[in-house]
């Protein structure tokens, strides 16, 4: 059963929002992925995207495009993905967790088996970029089985007409592209983003997260007022790239992380606490 | 494995989805969707528009110099003593490939949607010239994306785009090759889609690439139906093309693919021999999966990441193919064989001492299988192979290999 469908819930009965930090797993080694992913909730994230490695990431733009090859260097696949998913259950069973890839890992796998080792793992819902709703029903049917959310994503160039196909399928939560381009990009509008919020907002009662784009903690308050979460990827992979200690130690990075999402976690509430 | 197929089959696919049969479709992210259902309605409107289908034509007939010749390569054909070979010349188009008709084609559509930028990937270079050779003819602004390796091999192509007004942009991801041009120019056209018409420069991405870049390239497949047909008074016993993406197989093979009688043989990468793992024959040693907007065979591990391929000539050197032949392989209309790297280079310098004629190390591989299944057959019997492109852009490659310094770098 999703965890994400009550924590929205609460968060707004609380008159919260939700912080999630992306990272991929195994990035750059698989030592590092759960002590990060503990460390970002101590940090205030509340939901956590985990990224699946794949060797052609077409749309992230080069920071996470590193941190997907760092990952396949280290020999990180969906599988292994999943067991790290499992150490962190070990000691946290309530926060979220989503996937985010692309299609062809699942594929080769197989959606059922995909969808069995998700529940098993203790994953709350997909993200798979290239699934848009036209080729989803497949992998939906195995999701629904197993009580998984799968996430969708709608973009600035989507139409309302298929705003509506998409809201149909989707569950959990809505995950909004507030940029035309690759994540990490720079050109960020966030009146345009509001705008389109209430556009969506029309069509689905289901929380809406903004991502793509977003770097510190003043982007994610300004976004924070219309959307109910943001999701931070290229700075917190980038960040945790550029403090990899010589010394073989994960200790700055950590520390490195958990102060940017504190920050961000900050800002997201002086901007819903007034 | 072969089925009984209904001639109108072939006429089906793709269906309104963009699949053919399980292959295909539309797999890409949302920020794309909405321009590919532009493209495709656009296409709709107009590949039955007598207007928009003169407007092709002209520019087939006057600026790239078709119909392209179909030739007897006698000497060649003596020399192995079976059936007889036929050549069909798309390496005398401007351009030197059969790369200019799907340029041409895509390009007449970027101008009906009013685009003024447009992107192209390419691995030999043949694709990334054709394309910013219709972007200067139309004063369209050209960025080609090109595998920091390809460029390396394919210095000669690069500066060719540079002359014409491109801009060639390096690609340093992943193997630095075809694949990884195809997922920068994507990247390209998700950031700048308003303005961009993306020119893919084979049967493959998603739908309705694969459709419209086959439409654009059967003409190599009319032509030499009925020049076949005035030269031998019969259809081809047999068809061969090279397969990297697929563009000029699906073009020669097409118009033919309800004439059961006629074989058909699309010759991948066999690199240095499939069974070393170092190829590019996904046809032939791949399983299927999904990678740039459809599902095709890829060569791919077992985790699902995508492999990296060899092959010496870099326009085949490319771990998927289009989806169309994913589907003929399966049905058994296609046979799909390889040839390789040293098969390819021995036929490259038959050809050019037999005939006269350099091919291009793409076009190779289908000569180097041509030349064993002409072997097999009788003098009554003949084969069509496509001449995909010249082999001028190869020179320093083949130089290289055989040890000799042109003193040119």
């Amino acid at each position: 059963m999703s965890r994400l469908g009550p924590l929205f819930d609460q968060l707004r009965a609380e008159n919260r929002r939700a912080v999630i930090p992306y990272l991929v797993a195994g990035d750059p080694d698989e030592a590092l992925t759960v002590p990060l992913m503990h460390s970002l909730v101590e940090a205030g994230a509340d939901i956590i995207e985990v990224g699946v490695p794949f060797s052609d990431p077409m749309s992230e733009g080069p920071t996470i495009q590193k941190g997907h090859e760092r990952a396949l260097e280290g020999g990180t696949s969906l599988l292994s993905t999943l067991s790290l998913v499992k150490q962190f259950r070990e000691t946290n069973a309530y926060t979220p967790l989503v996937l985010m890839g692309y299609a062809n890992p699942l594929e080769r796998k197989g959606y059922a088996a995909v969808a069995d080792a998700c529940a098993e793992a203790g994953i709350d819902g997909l993200i798979t970029v290239d699934l848009p709703p036209e080729e989803v029903t497949a992998m939906n049917a195995e999701l629904r089985r197993q009580k998984i959310d799968n996430i969708f994503l709608i973009s600035p160039t989507t139409s309302d007409a298929r705003i509506t196909t998409i809201t149909a399928q989707a569950s959990g939560f809505i995950y909004y592209v507030a940029l035309k381009g690759v994540t990490g990009a720079g050109h960020l509008d966030t009146d345009a983003v509001e705008a389109h919020l209430e556009t969506i907002r029309q069509h689905t009662s289901l929380p809406v997260a903004v991502g793509f784009g977003i770097k510190d903690a003043d982007t994610a308050a300004t976004l924070a007022r219309c959307a109910d979460a943001v999701v931070v990827g290229s700075a917190l992979v980038e960040l945790v790239a550029n403090d990899l200690g010589t010394d073989g130690s994960y200790d700055s990075a950590i520390s490195g992380a958990h102060s940017l999402i504190s920050s961000i976690r900050n800002g997201v509430n002086l901007a819903t606490s007034n | 494995m072969t089925i009984d197929i209904k001639p109108d089959l072939y006429a089906q696919v793709p269906d309104e989805h963009g699949r053919f049969g399980i292959y295909g479709g539309k797999f890409v992210a949302e920020t794309l969707m909405s321009a590919l259902a532009e493209l495709e309605s656009l296409y709709n409107d107009l590949k039955d528009d007598p207007a928009f289908l003169r407007e092709f034509d002209l520019d087939l007939t006057h600026y790239v110099g078709r119909p392209s010749p179909l030739y007897e390569a006698a000497r060649w054909s003596d020399k192995i003593g079976g059936g007889r070979i036929y050549l069909k010349r798309e390496d005398l188009n401007h351009t030197g490939a059969h790369k200019v008709n799907n340029t041409i084609g895509q390009a007449l559509l970027a101008k009906y949607m009013g685009k003024k930028r447009v992107i192209a990937e390419t691995g030999a270079g043949q694709h990334g010239v054709a394309s910013a050779t219709v972007a200067a003819r139309l004063g369209l602004e050209c960025h080609v994306f090109m595998g920091e390796e390809d460029i390396k091999r394919q210095a000669l192509n690069v500066y060719r785009m540079k002359l014409l007004g491109a801009e060639v942009i390096p690609v340093t991801s992943g193997s630095k090759t075809l694949k990884d041009a195809m997922n920068e120019a994507l990247r390209d056209w998700v950031t700048n889609v308003d303005n961009t018409f993306y020119i893919i420069g084979t049967v493959a991405g998603p739908h309705p690439y694969p459709m419209l870049v086959r439409d654009f390239q059967s003409v190599i497949g009319r032509e030499a139906r009925v020049q076949s047909l005035n030269m031998t008074g019969k259809l081809p016993d047999a068809l061969v093309a090279c397969v990297g993406g697929g563009s000029n197989a699906i073009g020669l093979f097409h118009p033919f693919l309800s004439d059961n009688k006629v074989a058909m043989y699309g010759v991948e990468a066999g690199g240095k021999g499939v069974e070393t793992g170092e190829h590019a024959a996904p046809l032939s040693a791949g399983i299927p999966g999904v990678l740039h907007g459809n599902r095709t065979y890829l060569m791919q591990d077992e985790n699902g990441q995508i492999m990296h391929t060899h092959s010496v000539s870099a326009g085949l050197d490319y771990p998927g193919v289009g989806p169309e032949h994913a589907w003929l392989k399966d049905i058994g209309r296609v046979n799909y064989v390889d040839a390789t790297d040293a098969e390819a280079l021995a036929a490259f310098h038959r050809v050019t001492r037999v005939e006269g004629i350099i091919p291009a190390l793409e076009t190779a591989h289908a000569l180097a299988y041509a030349e064993k299944l002409a072997a097999e057959m009788v003098p009554d019997q003949h084969i069509i192979v496509n001449l995909s492109g010249r082999g001028d852009k190869d020179i320093l490659t083949v130089a290289e290999i055989d040890g000799i310094d042109l003193g040119i770098s």
